[in-house]
């Protein structure tokens, strides 16, 4: 439910600032970005983010979860659930980047997951 | 010959001596990232040993054994480790749950509780052999999923204290026959406890709340009174920051008078009168705090910060209720540990892959260990302590 509320938030953000669009973010950033994921997002849900007192951030888990919800939950939080906002720290090309690698990544193995 | 013998004896004795030694000013330090410890010792502050192979250590916390020689470390992923500081050595390893918290070591040293996350709930073990003693799901009154436990401590009795975080209940398991495990449930303690702290004579525990401000306190020598809701109001009419890392609660933030706690989404230290727990004081400070923790002789309170402000280290001067110190120890600067009496402590610096020894009567940088990663810093002066 709480999903489909969200959902509905995120298409309506997306067509009012047209986020969504791929963009570029640099080899370090990107390193910044990774590292920040583990560390800090890691302080909830877990350094291998395979969930704390935050739910599991591994592939599988995400599996279910458009892009677009990702990116907003990054973005403005789920604040009944412990989710901080990040949009103050992330620039909207960050958290396009970490929804990328969070889906996309690889280097989980199978067990893990 | 006797000549001879005596000198083979005097021989073999200096020898067996210059093994011995005590445990008293020795820790470990959690390398998070690596999945080892080192264990360390603070009169020379040196590393001794790094013992590897404990597995996902993020988050990890450790308890001793009453002499203050085996360390049990509690990791991420559910795994109980029990090391042998002397020999730098694993006695012991268990996953004993998918996703778990922390944990605490019984009155009388021979239960080890694990607070775990996944399934949730708390598993006792022995703390000879690590063998599974009691298993207690927390399902929480009318639900049907087990909740997220946190601040599992120790009480007298045999007894420990933990908190649901999705139940909103705190429960008093008591042991003091292991055959038998009786939990007394509290309802409706406030939304969601976070994390939970005793006081250092074992009377008084205390849940931290994320859904709302305030905290729940349980007074242990009367626990038919229920829990009572202190501090309610702390952040009426001010919007909440967002909350980047939880806040820890241990019960190193009491001092005689006061005791000092994180608030929630604001950048203070909430000061609470011991003798009717109402609010004494607000301190402003430079970030949302993580741990606030007294010096031993309750005369300072070193507070650390959640991201984006975790490089700075602030001092409270507790006669004053001032910052008498702010120091930019690094970024990631994770945890503080006092030595047992206090003319020290060491601060993890997990962006530097540091160990930062500082003086606390002037704050000055003493000495850095390298250590990668590092987090937790525990030292064995622990071992005695209720709720540690």
């Amino acid at each position: 439910m709480l999903f489909q509320r969200i959902h509905k938030t995120v298409l309506l953000a997306l067509c009012l600032t047209g986020a969504g669009a791929s963009a570029s973010v640099s080899e370090q950033r990107q390193q910044e970005l990774i590292y920040l994921l583990h560390q800090d997002c890691g302080s909830c849900h877990g350094m291998t983010l395979k969930g704390g007192l935050g739910p599991s951030l591994l592939p599988a888990a995400l599996k279910s979860r458009p892009d677009d919800y990702l990116r907003h939950v990054i973005a403005k939080g789920v604040p009944e659930q412990a989710m901080p906002p990040w949009e103050a720290i992330l620039s909207a090309e960050d958290i396009d980047f970490l929804v990328q690698h969070l889906t996309r990544r690889t280097d989980v193995p199978e067990m893990n997951q | 010959m006797k000549i001879l013998l005596t000198l083979l004896a005097l021989t073999l004795s200096s020898l067996v001596n210059a093994d011995l030694r005590g445990t008293g000013d020795m820790g470990i330090i959690i390398e998070r990232a690596s999945g080892s410890v080192l264990v360390v010792e603070h009169s020379g502050e040196t590393v001794l040993h790094r013992i590897e192979g404990l597995g996902d250590l993020s988050h990890a916390s450790a308890v001793y054994s009453r002499d203050a020689r085996y360390a049990f470390v509690f990791g991420r992923d559910g795994g109980l480790t029990k090391i042998d500081l002397l020999s730098g050595t694993i006695i012991k390893r268990i996953l004993q749950g998918g996703n778990s918290i922390g944990g605490a070591i019984s009155q009388d040293g021979t239960l080890v509780a694990v607070s775990n996350y996944e399934p949730g709930g708390v598993k006792v073990f022995s703390s000879e052999d690590l063998s599974l003693v009691a298993d207690i799901p927390a399902i929480p009154a009318g639900g049907k999923s087990a909740s997220k436990t946190v601040g599992l401590v120790d009480a007298p009795g045999n007894r420990f204290v933990y908190s649901l975080f999705d139940g909103n209940e705190i429960w008093l398991l008591d042991l003091s026959d292991p055959t038998k495990p009786d939990v007394q449930r509290f309802t409706d303690i406030g939304s969601k406890p976070y994390d939970g702290l005793i006081s250092a004579d074992g009377r008084t525990y205390m849940a931290g709340l994320f859904g709302e401000d305030g905290l729940a306190k349980l007074d242990l020598w009367y626990p038919e009174r229920g829990v009572e809701r202190i501090l309610p109001n702390y952040g009426r009419g001010e919007e909440r920051l967002p909350v980047y890392k939880m806040p820890h609660l241990e019960g190193w933030a009491m001092t005689e008078n006061f005791a000092f706690l994180p608030a929630v989404g604001h950048h203070q230290v909430l000061v609470v009168d011991r003798r009717n727990w109402s609010e004494k004081t607000r301190i402003d400070v430079s970030g949302q705090p993580v741990f606030v923790m007294a010096r031993p002789d309750g005369r300072q309170i070193w507070v650390n910060y959640a991201f984006p402000d975790n490089q700075w280290i602030e001092v409270i001067d507790v006669a004053t209720m001032k910052i008498i110190h702010k120091l930019d120890v690094g970024k990631g600067a994770l945890h503080m540990e006092f030595t047992p009496r206090g003319e020290k402590v060491w601060i993890s610096v997990r962006d530097e892959d540091a160990v930062k020894v500082f003086s606390t009567a002037d704050a000055t940088l003493l000495k850095t260990l390298k250590a990668l990663k590092p987090s937790g810093i525990f030292f064995t002066n622990r071992a005695g302590r209720i709720g540690l």
